[in-house]
């Protein structure tokens, strides 16, 4: 009867992504132009800046472990159909994790324990931080995107007064922690290369990209080969199916916001161990809301969140050196670039399915003919 | 082509006097992307007549309906109203053109009045109260010219439901419909309000209008209209002359092959009794009282039949016996397990009874849409080990068991990598009962087995039905099928406001009876 054309895999998750995003580009360059710059040389400037000049790759790949983890956090909650806006918040926690163990133990234990105690502990704080709103949506029926939203703010304004009064350096002026213990961190990946012989300049690119593929396998078998999983997306589509299944929806609930915050608080390991060695103010610096459009853009699949956390790698990375080599283009011009991405393969993707679907009927047709 | 050929002779008994046709549909041809819904349909209706159409679940009646009111363009074919070539492509258009329709789901709003509701979209102006008043009068004119009473400031949400239709066929009528489509009208009704429906229908037709009625019971067709046509999977198969032909000829039209109706069943033989439910109440949050002080009982080996027009609680006890809903007051002994407010059980401890349940809601409760088949086939048994393998399930196995219970249960296509969304709403409730019988239950739950579902599937799972009670199973049918409440159940207890109105062995049972508890007229 009136059953919607359902369109080949292949073309739903490849070309109309790609169509999105050649749009939002075309756009993009439309704007360059009109600021009077050439766009082609723009769109080489931003790619060599991002995966060719000395260094550049691995900024690229340091900004996309950020945005992979905030990406992961946003896509599993919202496989149980949860809105966490909160990633930002719980990644600041996060820091607070890490802080507590580093500051409290480095001087005691053995670097590498310490370490893994550091980024047990970015998570369980991470974790913690959304489980309060998970908690009260679950129990209470408050609604998560507001609660979660609420907990960004309270985060911050609790960063705010812990740096200023509790854990600053005494006899400092900014709002930081003492560092930790030298060896107290992640590898730096290029220290890493030189140590083969293999020369590479430095850039802030750690093991915590390691840590975010690991995180990808690992929610990516969540989500598809465990019981826990098939509770989540069962919840997820239909509410009334879990509770026909005997699923504990509340229960559920509770531990999506948990995993979901524990992940977006890794962004601490990529951001304090692996780079800062120690506590300061805003170090999420937008991360945790752009995992919601990384999200969106991969589909919530954890293959799709790497390619655009990626893609947004890219442009945080090429974005810099726009800025650099045209006096015409700001930093925000990335952020345009950015906003045109969301709207096109966010807001508006499936502008292109019906025209795709009429041009792949009619090509079927003659074929048939 | 050649299907249309199959009634030819009997086609030429149709007086098909160009004069007379009031509507004419020629070569109606509608494709959604590859699906070929209308394939070259032709349709003359004749004034004054009520014309059946008949067809299963995606046969293509709707859409082509549809098409004559405007929702759809159709790709090929034209359409004639009083012989005359005319392009419908707003449903404005189509009730310029006398076109009228009653949906299956009321579009009315539940807030407004009579009165407001008929003016609904044709309130002429921004200045309601003058149209009001001239609406009342044309109203009342109507109404009793068709004899069809109504209060013209009744609340539409205090209004029966059979009222609730009289306001739709009302508000058609208003904006000048000759004729005027009805779309499976019966389905929410009780045999008492069918009825009454027939009745309003045959003074429509007295009165000059053309009624079109759309429906899958043939027992409707013979007792109410003058000609009926037979849609099967797309294609105009027949136009027959309802009183030429039989219910029999109609269904095997339909299916394409013969139709047993009658179901074989033994006498039943009750063993043990397996649930017991004692003065069971339920009251919603908004203070309405669901279920006033339920009992009964029921036993292996029998399948007892609920009664009731929906929307009387039937639905409210298949939840609360399944544990979907929390006990409050009463109780329920399921075997030797007894459960009540301090002992509550969730669907999953239930399940673990021994008690199996089919939904009424296939599509929010059975099954999860955007799920494969192989993920649907262990809903509410996932947790099992015999689905898991150390911590991660055991995917290989559960794709083989979907292909084996698809086997079984003739799911088609038998697939575990589709989509349950793309599955017919038959196979969805073969693939949902399969799941619910496999599980060997003692207990078997079932809401609406064969609601939206075609026919050769009511067949095939009504067998499965007396064969599970055939089996010692203990078997509770809700259903607002009376048809299939009375030739299925040993026992039939019927419910009316959240009560039981009465209980009757269903070989001593008639319809009227039924029909009239059903009502609430007799206690």
């Amino acid at each position: 009867m009136s059953k919607p054309v359902t369109l080949p895999r292949w073309i739903d998750i490849l070309l109309i992504p790609l169509l999105n995003l050649l749009t939002a580009f075309v756009v993009s360059g439309l704007v360059i132009a009109a600021l009077g710059e050439n766009p082609f040389f723009a769109l080489s400037v931003m790619i060599k800046g991002a995966f060719y000049y000395p260094g550049s790759l691995g900024y690229t790949l340091y900004y996309t472990t950020n945005f992979m983890f905030t990406g992961l956090a946003v896509a599993l909650a919202f496989h149980a159909r949860l809105f966490n806006i909160g990633g930002e918040g719980q990644a600041y926690i996060g820091g607070l994790g890490v802080a507590v163990f580093c500051l409290s133990l480095d001087h005691y234990l053995y670097s590498w324990i310490v370490v893994i105690l550091a980024i047990f502990g970015a998570s369980i704080f991470g974790a913690t931080w959304a489980l309060i709103p998970g908690y009260l949506q679950a129990k209470r029926g408050s609604h998560i995107v507001i609660t979660t939203i609420m907990f960004n703010f309270i985060a911050a304004s609790l960063m705010v007064y812990l740096l200023v009064n509790v854990i600053i350096e005494p006899g400092q002026m900014s709002p930081e922690t003492r560092d930790f213990k030298n060896g107290v961190g992640l590898l730096q990946i290029h220290k890493a290369l030189n140590f083969f012989g293999i020369p590479s300049t430095a850039t802030p690119l750690n093991l915590s990209f390691l840590i975010a593929i690991l995180a990808s396998i690992f929610v990516w078998l969540l989500i598809w080969h465990t019981k826990l999983g098939y509770d989540i997306r069962t919840l997820g589509n239909s509410e009334t199916a879990a509770e026909y299944a005997g699923i504990n929806v509340p229960r559920t609930i509770m531990i999506v916001m948990c995993i979901s915050g524990a992940l977006a608080g890794l962004v601490a390991v990529n951001e304090i161990l692996g780079v800062h060695n120690r506590l300061l103010l805003g170090f999420t610096a937008g991360y945790g809301f752009t995992g919601i459009a990384v999200a969106l853009m991969g589909r919530n699949h954890p293959i799709g969140i790497f390619l655009a956390s990626l893609l947004f790698g890219t442009l945080y990375q090429g974005g810099a050196e726009l800025d650099f080599e045209f006096s015409t283009i700001t930093r925000e011009m990335v952020l345009m670039i950015q906003g045109l991405i969301i709207l096109f393969s966010g807001a508006l993707a499936y502008m292109y399915n019906p025209i795709v679907e009429k041009i792949l009927i009619n090509l079927i047709g003659k074929v048939k003919d | 082509m050649s299907t249309n050929q199959i009634d030819k002779g009997r086609e030429k008994s149709l007086p098909l006097n160009s004069q007379s046709k009031i509507l004419e549909l020629k070569n109606i041809t509608k494709r959604f992307g590859p699906v070929l819904a209308n394939d070259n349909v032709s349709l003359d209706v004749i004034e004054g007549t009520i014309h059946g159409i008949v067809g299963e679940n995606g046969a293509g009646k709707s859409t082509l309906m549809s098409i004559l009111f405007g929702f759809y363009q159709s790709d090929n074919g034209i359409i004639k109203v009083f012989n005359k070539e005319v392009i419908i492509n707003s449903s404005q258009k189509a009730i310029s053109l006398g076109i009228g329709m009653v949906h299956q789901h009321f579009m009315l709003v539940p807030t407004f009045s009579v009165l407001e509701n008929v003016i609904l979209g044709n309130e002429n102006g921004s200045i309601l109260s003058k149209n009001l008043s001239s609406a009342r009068d044309k109203l009342i004119k109507l109404s009793n010219s068709f004899g069809l009473e109504v209060n013209p400031d009744a609340l539409i949400q205090n209004l029966p439901v059979g009222m609730q239709q009289r306001v739709e066929i009302l508000k058609s009528l208003s904006r000048g419909a000759k004729i005027l489509v009805l779309d499976e009208p019966t389905g929410v009704l009780t045999p008492q309000e069918t009825e009454a429906l027939f009745g309003i229908l045959k003074s429509l037709k007295e009165q000059g209008v053309t009624v079109i009625l759309i429906t899958h019971k043939l027992k409707e067709i013979m007792a109410v209209t003058d000609f009926v046509s037979v849609m099967r999977n797309g294609k105009m198969v027949s136009n027959l002359v309802t009183q030429n032909t039989s219910t029999g000829e109609i269904a095997e039209l339909m299916v394409g092959r013969k139709v047993l109706f009658s179901i074989d069943k033994k006498a039943s033989q009750p063993g043990d009794t397996l649930l017991q439910v004692s003065n069971l109440n339920l009251t919603k949050d908004d203070g309405h009282q669901v279920l006033k002080n339920i009992n009964f009982h029921l036993k292996a080996g029998e399948i007892l039949g609920v009664a009731g027009v929906a929307g009387n609680g039937q639905s409210e006890l298949l939840d609360s016996l399944s544990g979907i809903l929390p006990i409050k007051e009463g109780s329920i002994k399921i075997m030797d397990q007894e459960i009540f407010s301090q002992n509550e059980m969730d669907p999953k401890e239930i399940r673990k009874l021994g008690v199996s349940h089919v939904p009424e809601d296939r599509q929010s409760r059975g099954i999860v849409l955007p799920f494969q088949n192989r993920e649907n086939s262990i809903l509410g048994f996932h947790y099992l080990d015999k689905w898991n393998k150390g911590i991660f399930l055991d995917n290989s196995k559960i794709s083989s068991y979907l292909q084996n219970i698809s086997e079984q249960f003739d799911v088609r296509p038998n697939n575990p990598f589709l989509k349950s969304a793309n599955l017919s709403g038959g196979n969805q409730q073969k693939l949902v009962l399969a799941r619910e019988i496999d599980s060997k239950p003692k207990i078997l739950l079932v809401g609406q087995p064969t609601r939206g579902v075609d026919i050769g599937a009511i067949e095939f799972i009504h067998k499965h039905l007396i064969e599970m009670r055939d089996n010692g199973v203990a078997v509770l049918l809700v259903s607002v099928e009376l048809d299939e409440i009375m030739s299925l159940s040993d026992r039939i207890i019927v419910m009316n406001n959240g009560e039981i109105v009465g209980e009757v062995l269903s070989k001593e049972a008639n319809e009227k009876d039924i029909g009239l508890l059903m009502a609430g007229v007799k206690s």
